[in-house]
């Protein structure tokens, strides 16, 4: 960092594998404290990888990740469950549990992770819920029984019920219509400078990652090939970011496709 | 000759690290019940879905098999003049055996199947991770209940199993076979020792952990959407029926083996 303060996150040579492919391979970032970092690249170039090992759902094989300077990698579990404490987590698919009514799933963390008693918890509940949009008839009803958008709508809420110090977002737009995209887009911005969090996104979506970034990293086999702010990105000179960012077909970035 | 040989080394191998794995998940499952946070309320609604639920396909294999084995012991029997041993046969086949194991089996494919088929599709959906990111331990919220609950729900299981199966027995001898309905219970009484019983409980026991065991394990590991989950399914119906008879065998054994 430039000023020299700690990151809030610092990945530094980062390797992962699946079998014989390697999908993260020496890959060094940080993240300043109250930055928002979204990470774009194409599908399958680990992006979900990444966030997942920090979050320590998946093992990496090399490398350290630090959060406020704190090795994280080989943590004991119980160390590991209180550090979640700091951790928000928007799922792609939202990944919102079937069986429980949505105020439930919002006050999850605070109920069970937590401790909290379930009358107090479903206040907070519904103040965030209030806080994406969501009234308090919704939190009566179960997953199944909401749209796309409002299901991620209420895994937006249950991310930030707990106000986390660093929160993740995993393809935050993908599978809405282009309106329901922006609205997330605003809620998350919002949301994050509301409580001052950091926050670190991935997605392939341009319109969201120039609305929800202060900077942006591409990620390409394995590693971080160009990191900057949001405003540079359309001046990278970097001919995979252009190719990216402009999605053509032809450039440095090859997709393997057979002839039918 | 050499690449049979190491076929064979590699499924030994195989074989080892699966058993590994598994023994590692049950001591997790179980080493979330020394340290809180406990959820008394999820062992209590898997207990009411692994055992009230269960009781009408329990409760009916129960008493068809008593049944069967009253007809079929009365016909084998009568070929040497041993028809009075028909009540002993039942009663003892019932408690030691057949209560037990056919509980067992029907508890694995109604209840092992739903085990895994839920924890599956949470796995595949990312709600095992969401509960982790929760600050909640998957083992702990998911897996322990659930041990928890089929180590102490089969034998209640097979208590009315056994209570079922006996009667049964009894509505055939005495209704079609026309044995004295006193002398029946007299017999039946008679020769019922309470290892008899005891036996067939501590069976169950093991029978329940292994369904839970199962369902819990093939879930959690399941990989790559329906058909994932669909497979997942099928090894823990599969898997744990296979180890309900082979665990029998051992336990009948250590029982009462010479």
């Amino acid at each position: 960092m430039s000023d020299g303060a700690t990151p809030k996150i610092a990945v530094r040579g980062l390797e992962k594998s699946f079998g014989p492919k390697r999908v993260l391979d020496g890959l060094d970032i940080d993240c300043a404290v109250g930055e928002s970092l979204v990470i774009i690249g194409g599908s399958g170039t680990g992006k979900s990888v990444l966030i997942k090992c920090i979050l320590g759902l998946l093992h990496p094989e090399a490398g350290s990740i630090r959060i406020d300077g704190a090795e994280t990698v080989g943590m004991p579990r119980g160390d590991r469950t209180r550090l979640m404490q700091k951790f928000g987590m928007l799922f792609q698919g939202s990944a919102l549990f079937d069986s429980l009514r949505v105020w439930e799933n919002v006050a999850f963390g605070l109920i069970q992770g937590r401790g909290m008693e379930r009358a107090k918890a479903r206040e907070i509940a519904l103040i965030k819920l209030a806080a994406v949009g969501l009234g308090a008839e919704v939190g009566e009803l179960h997953p199944a029984e909401l749209s796309g958008g409002m299901q991620k709508r209420v895994a937006l809420a249950r991310a930030i019920a707990a106000e986390p110090e660093i929160i993740f977002f995993d393809e935050p737009t993908t599978g809405l219509d282009p309106i329901m995209a922006d609205v997330i887009n605003d809620l998350i911005v919002t949301l994050v400078r509301q409580l001052g969090a950091t926050a670190v996104s991935i997605t392939h979506d341009m319109v969201s990652a120039r609305k929800i970034a202060d900077r942006i990293a591409m990620l390409h086999k394995g590693k971080i090939i160009w990191q900057g702010p949001t405003s540079e990105i359309d001046d990278s000179n970097n001919p995979f970011v252009d190719q990216f960012v402009n999605g053509h077909a032809e450039g440095p970035i090859q997709m393997e496709v057979r002839a039918l | 000759m050499l690449t049979f040989l190491a076929s064979v080394g590699a499924a030994f191998f195989a074989f080892l690290a699966a058993t590994g794995r598994l023994v590692r998940f049950a001591l997790m499952g179980l080493a979330a019940a020394l340290s809180p946070p406990f959820y008394p309320r999820l062992i209590l609604r898997q207990i009411v879905a692994m055992g009230y639920y269960s009781l009408p396909v329990v409760g009916l294999t129960a008493i068809f098999t008593g049944m069967v084995l009253a007809l079929q012991s009365y016909t084998g029997f009568a070929r040497f003049n041993a028809e009075s041993a028909v009540a002993t046969v039942v009663v003892l086949s019932v408690t030691r055996e057949l209560g037990p194991v056919i509980a067992g089996l029907m508890v694995a494919g109604r209840v092992g199947a739903a085990m895994a088929a839920e924890i599956g599709t949470m796995r595949v959906t990312d709600q095992i991770d969401a509960l982790t990111t929760l600050s909640t331990d998957p083992f702990r919220y998911l897996v322990l209940p659930r041990l928890l609950a089929g180590l102490v729900t089969l034998p209640l299981l097979v208590v009315v199993a056994d209570v079922i199966g006996v009667f049964g027995g009894y509505v055939v001898g005495t209704m079609k076979l026309g044995f004295n309905a006193a002398s029946y219970l007299t017999q039946t009484e008679t020769y019922l020792e309470r290892m008899d019983v005891i036996s067939g409980l501590v069976k169950a026991g093991v029978f329940g952990f292994i369904v839970a065991l199962m369902g819990c394990y093939h879930g959690y590991h399941s990989r790559g959407g329906a058909e994932g989950v669909g497979q997942a399914t099928t090894h823990a119906v599969v898997s744990a029926s296979i180890l309900i008879l082979l665990s029998n065998y051992l336990l009948t054994t250590a029982f009462f083996g010479k």
